[in-house]
């Protein structure tokens, strides 16, 4: 008889207690599911956003009137409802908030995922459906977390834009600042490379949605790639005609 | 009819128990006919390793004939192997050419940790069974059969997920060992079925948070049913998900009722 | 009531049918049987080992009534067990198509079907329950074919001409059995079931005549232990892995049975074997199991052998005159489709001849050139494409293109351990259930029926008559695992593994149960004959001792060792192979799967002799596996005559 390996005990009564109920949401976000609403929540919202900044800024090509002014509405947004900037406020910290949610969300799931499997597989994997946006969808996300940071500190905040022609960064002169800083070719080559990892981020996250959120129906389910993939170029074709048209001089001061 | 004859280099795993380090071992298996199956190609191999008054390759398997969902292995990076729709035991020796290395590593998943060789232990998903993946009906009680109609693409529905033989290539092959397919599989046949109505959401929440303890999360890479022998939809995974949802609103419902 | 032999039934062979009419004699019993009232029932414990159809369904059905169940099984889940392999479907009695079905009716086909070699009371019995099954795993969530207006849809199957088959596409087996997992699950989760896994039966511990416990070895560490019980319920399917090759899966055995059998339970009729027609032939010598390709195949496919001894050429090249479609020729008015028995033999006949094809000419041709001609290939590819698709995966050949090669192999035993109608073996307290049983199905099992009589026998039989057994051992004390008998097994265990270490030879287990497998499968298997049984009685005794000479276990005794398990599963198919032999050869007539050359009609059919032979022939052990005595069961038939199958 083995004295090495303790003798085992036979299973029964596994069945386990119901949890304790926390409130609704927490009790959701708990589990590895709740959490994967969380990221296609946070995403949609996401996803809302860079739509609409990508067509706000298209407003670029009707010159630096049409766009400042565009920046202006956005400042006015129910205004004279609202007080000036409140409504913008609310949304940039829904944004954020959501921002946050989406890598609270994924961090987590990352360290489950590293949890489940601590031993990793010695030899090589030969992927048959992983496709690389799935596959690199940390990889892209970071990238892509990184690219906002240096876009706020480019655009909104100045701290990495040339200065303008009086000395000052001047946060309204939205026109000049973008032309200004994607002159620069090293910050168009980013700016592009950084949305294209959006555009395969987005393409395996727009999929997802559906399957996280169980909008499953074969009605339209031919039609969630063709919308993931369809989404995504829309916002990377819009997004990387900036630096581009900045350029070859299509846009320009 | 020629048979055609293979030589064959296998790279094994083994782990003489569940805290060994483990590392590969590399055989060379001479003139194996085409029509050997993979697993009769350890078989083989396993002989000669008595005969050298060595230990047999240690490794689970039972019908070979692809149904009860005991073999496993990874083969060469793929879970079951290259063949599509094809579990381990079913894997014959045409599916690889003369003289090619064979990769062969057994499932990794915290959840499924490795007894020895390439065998591991994929209790956890008793568990989950246990927790919920059931339709209560005592023995005796039944009404007839026939009291309740099932329209045929529910039934055929159901049994299209119920066709999941529970053997971990899902978990194997996920890149985070997800359970989701096994787990939604087992939600979706029941869940569609008239007769799993009274238990459905009950069942989602209990099976989804049993099935937390132990697996990684779904990313939906697909990985999963693309390795699943049965060809199980991801479309299950999506059902689960919702239900999952409804489960914690009606079971609240439910409980504040009392 | 036909008596037809005045012998004696063996006094420890008392059937105990209930009186009464046919059709009352379970509600007789159930309303004079015992019970244990329900705050009495966890004072009970019971053993069941095995987790198959019969053995998940007792235990789950025994926790839910309330008494404490110890389930055993050597799979890492229950779910494995090879109950999961069955294709067809399931037999009942539901008469859902209006087609004249009836209980009476699929009484009288299993009992024809067995060609009258089974007690008639527990036939009937099986056919009342069939209907119980059916809205049991229903309400289980098991999906079974349905009718576009959502009601069951049921097929044919042989020896029958109503349609009665319940089934869930080619995997009815595997959705029964996860129906009856689930459960068990549920009662494991909930604690009325304490699941044992891989953990294997290595003995049956029998204290002053009754079955006190069993003795199980831990097959991840190796260690033994002791489970006392009021009750053992053996659920540990059928022995057709003797045959080293068959449809059964790789771990099947028939130690469990077998150590009752020593323990003093009868073994009943170990010659009745089922061979199924249409497997896939063995491809090489590496080959260690067949597989089972749907009989349905036959209702299209034509079977045929070239007429020239030293053929060469393609399939499709050879000629219609260089063929020889023998089932037609043979059985003109069944053709394709003669009875699973008697298509087998016509097939072994002409590959023993040396007509066989395929590389090794190991096979019959089944082809499907004519019905893809008259049907089209759409329609072949509707009905038959997942049978067609798993054929290529096995034999690398496209049935389109090529004719299958089949041959028969080994599937299902219909003897087993010898049981009352309570499913009580001759050691009282130890209860046989499921294939592991000497059942209802006489010499020949019709299909659908095997998934029939394991649910029947967990579900709906012994629940009711455990109670039976329990109810007078109540506030009585029964030994527990402390009685220096218990000990004594585990020690007597312990050492026959450590036996088999110490050996020390130069052959694997494999090596010896491939080369029995080839004595039983050429002695006792299609077509058994005097000579060939006596020589196979002098052969498996000498390889039996090169057994135990020369065999070699590597590893050690703890810790997992599949080749250590193996050799202790074939040592007890060597006894066991000699019984059947000596069975075979003491059953002077063929009937059904018991086919012996001496007794057929010129045309080749099976002559049963019911003056001589019209009984269950049960074995007891005396110590010594060559030298078992027979004890026989007569059988009487109240409501069938007896009369001879006949195909042509």
């Amino acid at each position: 008889m083995s004295t090495a390996t303790p003798s085992r005990q036979p299973v029964t009564g596994t069945a386990a207690a119901p949890r304790t109920r926390r409130p609704l949401l927490l009790d959701l976000y708990g589990t590895a599911v709740g959490k994967k609403y969380a990221m296609a929540i946070s995403g949609i919202a996401l996803m809302g956003f860079v739509l609409f900044h990508m067509i706000g800024n298209t407003k670029m090509y009707l010159g630096a009137v049409e766009l400042n002014e565009y920046a202006e509405f956005l400042k006015k947004l129910l205004y004279p409802l609202a007080p000036k900037e409140s409504v913008l406020w609310i949304l940039r910290a829904g944004l954020l908030g959501m921002l946050a949610l989406h890598l609270h969300a994924a961090w987590s799931l990352t360290v489950l995922n590293r949890h489940a499997r601590s031993v990793r597989y010695q030899s090589a994997r030969d992927y048959q459906e992983a496709s690389l946006a799935s596959r690199s969808m940390r990889l892209s996300g970071i990238v892509v977390l990184l690219f906002i940071v240096w876009h706020l500190l480019d655009l909104t905040f100045g701290v990495v834009n040339t200065v303008g022609a009086d000395g000052e960064f001047v946060r309204s002169e939205v026109y000049a600042n973008v032309v200004r800083s994607f002159e620069r070719w090293p910050v168009a080559l980013f700016y592009v490379v950084a949305n294209l990892l959006l555009g395969l981020h987005l393409t395996h996250g727009a999929w997802s949605i559906f399957q996280s959120l169980g909008w499953n129906n074969p009605r339209f389910n031919a039609w969630r790639t063709a919308f993931a993939r369809g989404f995504a170029a829309v916002v990377v074709i819009g997004n990387i005609s900036f630096p581009i048209a900045v350029t070859i001089g299509i846009v320009s001061v | 009819m020629t048979r055609t004859v293979k030589n064959l280099t296998l790279k094994v795993w083994r782990q003489n128990g569940p805290d060994d380090k483990g590392h590969f071992e590399t055989h060379v298996i001479d003139s194996i006919t085409d029509e050997a199956s993979f697993l009769e190609m350890l078989d083989v191999l396993n002989e000669r390793l008595i005969d050298e008054n060595k230990e047999a390759i240690v490794f689970d398997h039972d019908c070979r004939e692809g149904i009860c969902g005991t073999c496993s292995l990874m083969i060469n990076g793929q879970a079951h192997g290259p063949q599509r729709a094809t579990t381990t035991c079913q894997l014959h020796l045409r599916s690889f050419n003369d003289n090619d290395t064979i990769v062969i590593e057994p499932w990794r998943a915290s959840a499924f940790p490795i007894i020895k060789d390439l065998m591991v232990d994929r209790a956890a998903f008793d568990r989950i069974v246990e927790s919920g993946g059931f339709i209560t009906s005592p023995t005796g009680g039944a009404p007839d059969a026939n009291l309740i109609p099932v329209p045929k693409p529910v039934a055929d529905a159901a049994m299209d997920a119920a066709a999941c033989i529970g053997c971990g290539a899902c978990v194997a092959a996920c890149p985070n060992s997800a359970a989701n397919l096994f787990v939604g599989a087992k939600i979706t046949h029941l869940n569609l079925l008239p007769q799993g109505q009274a238990e459905r959401y009950k069942r989602a929440e209990a099976m989804v948070d049993e099935m937390d303890e132990h697996f990684g999360s779904c990313t939906n890479h697909g990985e999963c049913s693309a390795a699943c022998p049965k060809e199980i939809s991801l479309d299950v995974i999506a059902l689960m998900n919702k239900d999952y949802r409804s489960a914690k609103f009606k079971n609240r419902k439910q409980l504040s009722r009392k | 009531m036909t008596m037809l032999q005045d012998r004696p039934t063996d006094t420890k062979l008392i059937s105990k049918v209930p009186d009464g009419a046919l059709a009352d004699k379970w509600d007789n019993f159930k309303a004079n049987a015992k019970l244990v009232n329900p705050s009495n029932k966890r004072k009970f414990k019971v053993i069941v080992v095995g987790t198959g159809l019969a053995g998940a369904s007792a235990a789950a059905s025994l926790a839910e009534l309330g008494y404490r169940v110890d389930a055993f099984t050597f799979h890492d889940s229950p779910r494995r067990a090879h109950s999961i392999a069955a294709q067809g479907g399931i037999n009942a009695a539901k008469n859902y198509q209006g087609d004249g079905d009836s209980v009476s009716r699929l009484f009288s086909d299993t009992i024809k079907g067995g060609d009258f070699r089974s007690r008639e009371g527990n036939v009937y019995r099986l056919a009342q329950v069939s209907v119980n099954i059916i809205d049991q795993m229903v309400a289980q969530g098991v999906p079974f074919a349905r009718e576009y207006g959502g009601l069951l849809d049921n097929r044919s199957f042989g020896g029958a001409q109503v349609s009665r088959t319940f089934y869930a596409r080619g995997q009815t087996g595997q959705q029964l059995l996860l129906g009856a997992y689930q459960q068990l699950s549920r009662q494991i989760g909930l604690g009325g079931v304490r699941l044992f896994n891989r953990c294997e039966l290595v003995d049956i511990v029998v204290i002053d005549g009754r079955a006190a416990g069993i003795v199980t070895r831990d097959l991840l560490t190796g260690e033994l232990t002791s489970h006392a019980a009021h009750a053992v319920v053996l659920a540990t399917g059928g022995y057709g892995n003797a045959y080293y090759l068959s449809t059964n899966a790789m771990n099947c055995n028939v130690t469990a049975a077998w150590r009752a059998h020593q323990r003093g339970a009868y073994f009943a009729n170990p010659c009745y074997t089922q061979i199924h027609p249409t497997c896939i032939p063995q491809a090489d010598e590496t080959q260690s199991k067949l597989t089972l390709m749907s009989e349905s195949l036959r209702n299209d496919g034509r079977v045929w052998v070239p007429k020239n001894f030293d053929e060469t050429r393609a399939a499709h090249e050879i000629p219609e005159q260089d063929r020889d479609y023998f089932l037609e020729r043979l059985y003109p008015a069944y053709g394709n489709l003669a009875p699973r028995d008697i298509s087998s033999r016509a097939a072994k006949r002409l590959v023993d001849k040396g007509l066989g094809v395929g590389p090794l000419k190991n096979g019959v041709y089944l082809d499907f050139a004519d019905a893809i001609g008259r049907l089209g290939r759409n329609v072949v590819e509707e009905r038959y494409g997942n049978l067609f698709e798993m054929y290529e995966r096995i034999a690398g050949e496209n049935p389109y293109d090529q004719p299958m090669r089949i041959y028969p192999a080994t599937h299902y035993t219909m003897g087993g351990l010898w049981v009352d109608y309570e499913l009580q073996t001759t050691i009282p307290g130890l209860y046989a259930a499921g294939e592991a049983n000497f059942s209802d199905h006489g010499t020949n099992r019709l299909g659908a029926s095997a998934l029939m009589q394991g649910l029947a026998d967990g579900y709906f039989v012994l629940p009711y008559t455990i109670s039976n057994g329990l109810a007078p051992l109540l506030n009585k004390t029964v030994p527990g695992t402390d009685h220096p008998e218990f000990k004594r097994v585990e020690t007597a265990a312990k050492a026959r593994f450590q036996g088999y270490l110490d050996i020390k030879g130069t052959r694997s287990p494999d090596f010896f149960h491939r080369e029995l497998g080839k004595l039983i499968w050429n002695y006792c298997g299609m077509e058994r004959d005097r000579n060939g049984l006596e020589k196979a009685l002098t052969e498996i005794p000498a390889l039996y001792s090169e057994f135990k000479t020369d065999l070699r276990v590597t590893g050690t005794g703890e810790g997992v060792n599949q080749t250590l398990e193996k050799a202790g599963r074939v040592d007890d198919f060597f006894q066991l192979g000699t019984l059947m032999c000596k069975d075979a050869l003491t059953r002077e007539e063929s009937a059904g799967g018991h086919f012996r050359v001496e007794y057929q009609t010129e045309e080749g059919e099976a002559v049963r002799d019911d003056e001589n032979f019209c009984h269950v022939a049960a074995w007891e052990w005396t110590g010594d596996e060559n030298n078992a005595t027979r004890h026989e069961e007569q059988l009487s038939f109240e409501s069938v005559q007896l009369a001879t199958r006949s195909y042509k």
